[in-house]
């Protein structure tokens, strides 16, 4: 089990700097940073250009490998270079990864959790009230895209606030800038920033995994080691737990990791309409600004990020089904 | 799983029981009648056909076309001239979402049905040949997933934008597969150790056959759920790339671009993306809802599965 750990850590390693290195490529060969100062009226001189594209190190006129050995050294180091502007990227970083991952994991754990309650539930109680009842709902909520559900909540978090006469959902940012109070007080007015676009994130998640594992569930319920289980004389609720819920939460496993990837690129709707300076939100800026080292960052991030719950999904799947193991 | 084949067997057990002429339906019957059964995978099935018949009659029907500009009537509510209202230059909005309609419909189609196929024989392959090719395959997808494919694609837009849309289709389908390549492999690794497909692998029936007449089989119901699923999320992600301006680019529309125009002054002129919105929620709804009901109908065992 260790040494299965350990090989898989390794892995995941091994395939976080294939990551950031393809991301590295794909941006450097997409994205065209020189076209930002060409366009320029009255034109910039080709000197003043290559000196700004050579200070973040994207000159396109450097060869590839050339630009890639000096960023990746670079990276190896901690540093993931300047931007288009001089800026350290790793402040960049360090100001908005905070951002991000708040949103995520807390988007994420109360999805995961959430979602395979209900799922399991639902399956158990097939075809009653709660199953069809949050079936319904779910099915909606995967039938809308991130950006409309957060667009939508935006618009209803504002017209309660208009009904209720007080602000009680904030719709712009991550707290009141200026804000001075009490711990509490701070705390509270985070909070109050945090629900509409944390559930904007969650709502999705929960109806994803709640129908997969649903799905999950109803396959393992007709199985016949069920069937034998109930035989030998457990209860329901036993023969559920013990030998039901184990085989069924085991697909969900990969779900998660990849559930977990779909919620990354969630998060840049998400940032970008409630007014967070999250990574998602800097990535598309950096898109649109041809800044290739903020894009690759960006990059490495998610894939870190993924890949992570990739290998946590793995030691789970691995813990939980002894087939797998003897692979 | 098993199921269906259990009910077909007992179909023909119940004929030569009797003894009598039992008027036997074909398997594509007996599916299409517990479809149907089904109100909500009916509902969804008219849904999806209306949606076509909307997206491509409707535009003959409205007085407007989707670049025509009806300078008397700037940001006019809903009325009997302009169905869906107005927008800030006096574009009618059905037409607009009709035409965004369109393109979204098409979009999804069909980088469902390419990246849905592409992956049930990535899936299986790895999943039943194992070793190195599984091995293989399997880090591929890795190297895919570890991106998601919205930044990749946010990424590769300079490629696509301003070309033909079925670049797009390309691009989607590209980034697509990998997930429902994962969970068929997934399935097909756990086949590979029942019984049958070992009776059949000991037999010598040759690896392309097995997976042809064993794997996929029993494996329907998950790749039609996945297929539909993926008809969803290949709308959903063509809308959220146009939505950010990286998708279906002007003159031409599509749902994501007109929810990413009308939101600015949706608060006070909600009709600018109310519609856009509903009908892709709608059709997006509807979707699934076949995906379920087909899901029902191949595999009605696993909706009797509650008395265990």
């Amino acid at each position: 089990m260790l040494g299965y750990i350990f090989k898989r850590l390794l892995n995941t390693l091994v395939m976080v700097i294939f990551a950031s290195t393809a991301g590295y490529f794909l941006a450097s060969s997409a994205l065209f940073p020189r076209g930002n100062y060409e366009a320029a009226n009255p034109p910039i001189p080709k000197e003043s250009i290559d000196a700004v594209l050579d200070r973040s190190n994207v000159n396109d006129e450097t060869p590839l490998l050339e630009r890639y050995s000096t960023w990746a050294s670079g990276v190896i180091r901690g540093d993931f270079g300047l931007d288009l502007d001089g800026n350290r990227i790793n402040d960049e970083f360090g100001r908005r990864i905070w951002v991000s991952l708040r949103l995520l994991v807390i988007g994420s754990i109360i999805g995961a959790t959430l979602g395979v309650l209900v799922g399991v539930v639902s399956a158990v109680r097939q075809y009653k009230v709660f199953d069809r009842g949050f079936g319904l709902g779910a099915y909606f909520l995967l039938s809308t895209p991130v950006f409309l559900l957060a667009i939508l909540l935006k618009f209803s978090g504002i017209k309660f606030n208009d009904t209720v006469g007080t602000t009680v959902f904030f719709t712009q940012g991550e707290y009141s800038a200026g804000f001075d109070g009490t711990t509490f007080e701070f705390f509270l007015n985070r909070l109050q920033h945090m629900i509409l676009p944390t559930l904007s994130i969650a709502l999705g998640s929960i109806a994803f995994y709640s129908r997969y594992q649903r799905n999950s569930m109803l396959d393992v319920l007709s199985s016949d080691h069920l069937r034998t289980a109930r035989a030998k004389g457990l209860t329901k609720r036993q023969s559920l737990f013990r030998h039901g819920l184990r085989v069924a939460i085991s697909p969900m496993a990969t779900f998660f990791a990849y559930g977990f990837g779909l919620l990354v690129a969630g998060a840049a709707f998400t940032e970008t309409i409630y007014g967070w300076f999250g990574m998602g939100q800097w990535f598309l800026v950096a898109v649109a600004k041809n800044d290739i080292n903020s894009v690759t960052a960006v990059v490495t991030f998610t894939s870190v990020l993924v890949l992570f719950s990739g290998f946590l999904a793995d030691v789970v799947l691995v813990a939980l089904d002894p087939r797998v193991r003897t692979r | 799983m098993t199921d269906t084949s259990l009910d077909r067997t007992s179909d023909k057990g119940f004929a030569g029981a009797d003894g009598l002429s039992v008027d036997r339906l074909s398997r594509g019957a007996l599916i299409r009648r517990r479809f149907f059964r089904n109100k909500l995978a009916a509902f969804g099935l008219c849904v999806v056909v209306f949606m076509f018949l909307m997206a491509f009659v409707g535009p003959y029907l409205a007085k407007w076309n989707y670049y025509e500009n009806d300078f008397d009537n700037l940001l006019a509510a809903p009325s009997r001239e302009h169905w869906f209202g107005t927008t800030q230059i006096g574009v009618d909005v059905f037409a607009q979402t009709m035409r965004g309609l369109q393109k979204s419909l098409i979009i999804g189609l069909l980088v469902a049905v390419f990246s849905t196929s592409l992956s049930a024989f990535i899936g299986s392959v790895a999943g039943y040949v194992g070793g190195r090719t599984d091995r293989t395959i399997m880090w591929v997808v890795d190297l895919l997933l570890v991106i998601p494919s919205l930044l990749v694609l946010v990424i590769l837009s300079r490629y696509y934008q301003g070309k033909s849309w079925l670049l797009l289709v390309v691009g989607l389908t590209i980034f697509d597969w990998m997930i429902t390549s994962r969970v068929v492999r997934g399935i097909a690794m756990s086949l590979r150790e029942r019984d049958f497909v070992r009776a059949a692998r000991y037999m010598g029936v040759p690896t392309r056959k097995i997976i042809a007449r064993h794997l996929l089989p029993n494996m329907a119901s998950i790749i039609i759920i996945a297929a539909t699923l993926n008809v969803g999320g290949a709308i959903l992600g063509e809308t959220g790339l146009s939505y950010l301006g990286f998708g279906v680019q002007a003159p031409d529309v599509s749902l994501g671009t007109l929810i990413a125009e009308g939101t600015g002054a949706a608060l006070t002129y909600p009709w600018l993306f109310m519609f856009a919105g509903a009908s892709l929620v709608l059709t997006v709804l509807a979707v699934s809802f076949i995906g379920d009901g087909m899901r029902d109908a191949f595999d009605p065992g696993s909706s009797k599965s509650k008395k265990i």
